[in-house]
């Protein structure tokens, strides 16, 4: 039966798509547009120029943004790392050990982060570390970071586990092999895609997260967020476009990189 | 944030039985000391007396939540009368979320359904173009709405320019600003849930509706709309939620007058000026707002599947 137009499609809603697209990006390319601005103002072009990329590195505050930036980086490699860990082997409990009483209780421990805000995570955080007289400082940070880390490196891993049928491992214990070789020679290198994915989310939450980092940090100690926010608040400055840019870039291509890890089927792989 | 259909899963063998334990050793003794522990402490502290130093007396009070609620004079001689400057922060939050909510789903449910019409191998990258922004930095994203909003900055810029406006539209520092730096936030929040539900949606219902005549519009508004719901629902939660307790948006692009739940819980702790028992007990009534919309959320969905 013919019709004079296609019920799939509504008139206006490709250019609101459109708009939304534009709204999420353009307030990035402004910025790293204008990161590239050779003028101490933020508001005036003036030509193309490298300096505030050589401001970040070699600038009066290129000490204090380096640091900034080791912390944040060995922060968050090392809580994605121990996170990702984690969350493998609860995944493998939660999938692949029957049903047993704890099960459901255990995946709302997992989901748990993700349902406090985190502005509730952050100040019970702080308490706790007060409470328990445990000293302010980069351990903090990376406690905290492990925390909220585990539920964004389980959902990957978690996807992908379901995705890969329990029969490659029987096949392999009908051949003799044991539970542990089982694991580690069949579940895990068919997990590596989602273990990897889960790794880069639960490293680019970690190397974004401002508010929890923000309360538990001691005195003197930063991590990139922390010293950004320090800086906008005495107002936008270009070499913090810069380092926004920079910052920005790592993200894209390691999320891109996790699309492309994790989009690979189970099915595909033979 | 309604994490239980991403972690969740039904069981797929048993070969691992007698390691459980073991497994979930490390989840358990990590999500338990670093989670769930600080958030009893939390409601332990909101119940204890205020240090004026920053940090608490161990000692049991309600002040905190009587300070919360109750207007008791300069002197707290005073018979109470209701307190109405936080419960105006908590409404004005509601308010701020509310508005980024309805704005998020304005322009993210077309955009999901446009996507989710889509030929099946072009979906995934506008997918994936929807959600880049959400992996960047909150900070910088936000930072990035204040340096294009603001008064000499380049949306004002280009419309004077075009001559559609003759002085700065003033955005920075308004409730509109943070309802913009909310909904720019969250906004990939919305897309996905909705997407994922158009998706699934069968449109031989459409066509059905079609062709006994129901016109395009009420084919989307009567039959599209109502087989998403669950979809959309969520998509609001999940904005609505990490909009409600947020910090950076009210804090870099709002002013005095646009004070949310958020800055109040953070000025607690804040150097010695803080009164960490009220703002713990904030954080508290913060929770519990939460846990009671995420409740009704899972207990709402479970019926529609039922």
């Amino acid at each position: 039966m013919a019709k004079p137009y296609d019920l799939r499609r509504y008139p206006g809603f490709f250019a609101i798509t459109l708009l939304c697209l534009v709204i999420l990006y353009a307030p990035l390319v402004v910025v790293a547009v204008y990161s590239f601005n050779d003028s101490p103002s933020i508001t005036i072009w003036e030509g193309f120029s490298l300096r505030w990329y050589v401001d970040v590195f070699t600038g009066p505050e290129s000490g204090k943004f380096k640091d900034a930036a080791w912390n944040s980086f060995i922060i968050a490699i090392t809580a994605a790392t121990t996170a990702t860990i984690i969350a493998t082997l609860a995944a493998t409990a939660v999938l692949r050990a029957g049903k047993f009483r704890l099960r459901t209780v255990s995946i709302g421990l997992i989901s748990l982060p993700l349902m406090v805000p985190e502005i509730v995570t952050a100040v019970a955080t702080l308490i706790f570390f007060n409470a328990i007289a445990f000293e302010r400082g980069v351990m903090t940070i990376l406690l905290a970071h492990i925390a909220f880390c585990i539920p964004f490196a389980y959902m990957p891993i978690s996807a992908r586990m379901q995705g890969i049928e329990a029969t490659y491992e029987q096949a392999a214990m009908d051949l003799y092999a044991t539970k542990r070789q089982a694991f580690r020679r069949i579940l895990l290198p068919l997990m590596m895609p989602g273990i990897v994915s889960g790794f880069i989310l639960a490293f680019i939450i970690s190397l974004d997260d401002f508010i929890i980092t923000n309360f538990v940090k001691g005195a003197g100690v930063e991590t990139l967020p922390t010293a950004i926010f320090g800086a906008v608040k005495q107002g936008i400055k270009p070499n913090i476009m810069a380092i926004s840019t920079l910052l920005l870039a790592v993200s894209i291509v390691m999320v891109a990189l996790s699309w492309f890890i994790g989009r690979r089927d189970p099915a595909e792989e033979r | 944030m309604a994490g239980g259909g991403a972690t969740g899963g039904s069981v797929q063998s048993e070969t691992y039985r007698e390691a459980r334990t073991l497994l979930l050793l490390p989840a358990w003794v990590t999500l338990g000391l670093l989670t769930l522990a600080p958030l009893m402490i939390m409601l332990i502290y909101s119940f204890l007396t205020k240090e004026f130093r920053g940090g608490v007396i161990w000692e049991f009070s309600l002040e905190a939540y009587d300070q919360f609620f109750f207007d008791r004079g300069l002197f707290g001689d005073e018979p109470p009368k209701i307190e109405w400057t936080y419960i105006g922060i908590f409404w004005r939050s509601i308010w701020q979320a509310g508005a980024a909510t309805i704005l998020s789903l304005l322009i993210g449910f077309p955009t999901a359904y446009f996507i989710a019409t889509r030929p099946e191998r072009q979906r995934a990258l506008w997918v994936f173009l929807v959600t880049i922004p959400y992996w960047v930095n909150l900070l910088i994203r936000t930072v990035s709405m204040k340096f294009l909003l603001r008064d000499e900055g380049p949306l004002n810029d280009g419309l004077m320019s075009i001559g559609l406006i003759s002085e700065p539209l003033g955005i920075v520092n308004t409730n509109l600003a943070v309802q913009l730096g909310l909904f720019y936030s969250y906004l990939p929040f919305m897309v996905l849930p909705i997407y994922a539900a158009v998706e699934r949606y069968n449109f031989a219902l459409s066509e059905a509706a079609s062709d006994l005549y129901a016109p395009r519009w009420a084919v989307l508004r009567r039959i599209v709309i109502p087989s998403v719901k669950p979809g959309i629902i969520a998509g609001c939660i999940l904005v609505f939620v990490p909009s409600l307790g947020s910090f950076l948006a009210p804090d870099l692009l709002g002013g005095a007058k646009t004070f949310m739940i958020g800055s109040l819980i953070e000025e607690q702790f804040k150097g010695n000026a803080g009164n960490w028992p009220f703002g713990a007990a904030a954080s508290m009534i913060l929770l519990t707002m939460v846990l009671i919309l995420l409740m009704v959320f899972a207990r709402q969905s479970r019926k529609e599947e039922a």
